[in-house]
């Protein structure tokens, strides 16, 4: 990407000023269409770390055999939003299983905020992340993918089944669309938003 | 194809080979730690001795010349975050680039960069 020009044949750098990094998390379970909104709001890089099995993730993967390797490969869903010259929008996309909560440690300091993308279908597989971010209070809002642009279930219905705090705002999205796409980044910012100015009203921030 | 039992990996994982050769064996990097969007950027245009840096390291510092962030030139190279970031605590113990975190740890986003945020994504 283009940051500004830069002459490096001449000398010193001429100190361009770096675009500010903003990272926004994506968590959801396998399948629910992570990598599909990355690809339709961003510029999608491929991205992905060795990481170390953590005592968790050994007991549950088979390593018969390979015992000696003590690392794995998890690809990560990485976009990047040039929103203007100086402002750069991250995006990453963890798996939502708890044995990569490790990753998420990192990926969510000084992050803006986390969108949990959730399918009806498979509900549960988004409690983790939920409870993630409810933990570490981190901002988040749900964003449902409705694959086939039917909505199976009245969004009360679903807020319940999630035990959503009312605060806790939820979106409707077809992961495949732009548009849509970035109306769920922009209801990310717009409730991050909403609950600094809260906090700064009433004197907690 | 070879049975793969274990199916350690898949074909989208990439070439298998063993990362952490590049880096010594190594799998943790010297001095601070260092954010996934810190910004790095080379300090200076020319390296006196190229030929004293592993390929891998040139790579990585070719890319830093315009300011860029880990992320990025994990990407770009396809390595590893963790291999990218010990050849860049390398760099950073050589004097070679400067690497920044733009957003202080545990710190919220200000008011004001959110909204500028929220700008940029509603003019996309």
């Amino acid at each position: 990407m283009d940051y500004g020009a830069y002459d490096p044949a001449g000398g010193q750098p001429s100190s361009p000023r770096p675009p500010r990094a903003i990272k926004i998390l994506l968590a959801g379970g396998f399948g629910v269409g992570k990598t599909t909104l990355v690809g339709a709001v961003s510029e999608i890089k491929p991205l992905r770390t060795e990481e170390l099995l953590s005592e968790g993730s050994l007991r549950t993967d088979r390593t018969e055999g390979v015992e000696a390797k003590t690392t794995t490969t998890v690809a990560m869903d990485f976009g990047r939003i040039s929103l203007r010259r100086d402002l750069v929008l991250y995006l990453f996309g963890t798996p939502g299983q708890q044995r990569f909560w490790f990753m998420w440690d990192e990926l969510a300091i000084g992050a803006l905020g986390a969108v949990v993308l959730a399918d009806t279908r498979r509900l549960a597989d988004s409690f983790p992340a939920i409870d993630y971010f409810e933990r570490r209070e981190i901002p988040f809002i749900i964003a449902l993918n409705c694959f086939d642009g039917v909505q199976r279930y009245a969004i009360e219905d679903v807020r319940m089944a999630l035990d959503l705090e009312p605060g806790i705002p939820m979106v409707l999205c077809d992961a495949r669309s732009r548009e849509s796409s970035k109306e769920v980044l922009i209801a990310l910012v717009e409730h991050v938003l909403a609950t600094t100015s809260a906090e700064a009203v009433s004197g907690i921030a | 194809m070879p049975s793969n039992d274990e199916r350690w990996m898949d074909a989208e994982a990439g070439p298998v080979v063993r990362p952490y050769a590049l880096t010594q064996g190594r799998t943790r990097h010297t001095g601070a730690s260092f954010d996934l969007v810190a910004t790095v950027m080379a300090t200076r245009a020319l390296v006196a001795d190229p030929t004293s840096l592993a390929p891998e390291h040139m790579n990585v510092l070719q890319l830093a010349r315009a300011p860029t962030t880990v992320a990025d030139i994990a990407s770009d190279v396809d390595l590893p975050l963790g291999v990218v970031r010990i050849i860049l605590a390398d760099l950073r113990e050589l004097g070679l680039v400067a690497i920044s975190t733009p957003v202080a740890r545990a710190e919220r986003i200000d008011t004001h960069t959110l909204r500028e945020v929220l700008n940029g994504l509603r003019g996309l």
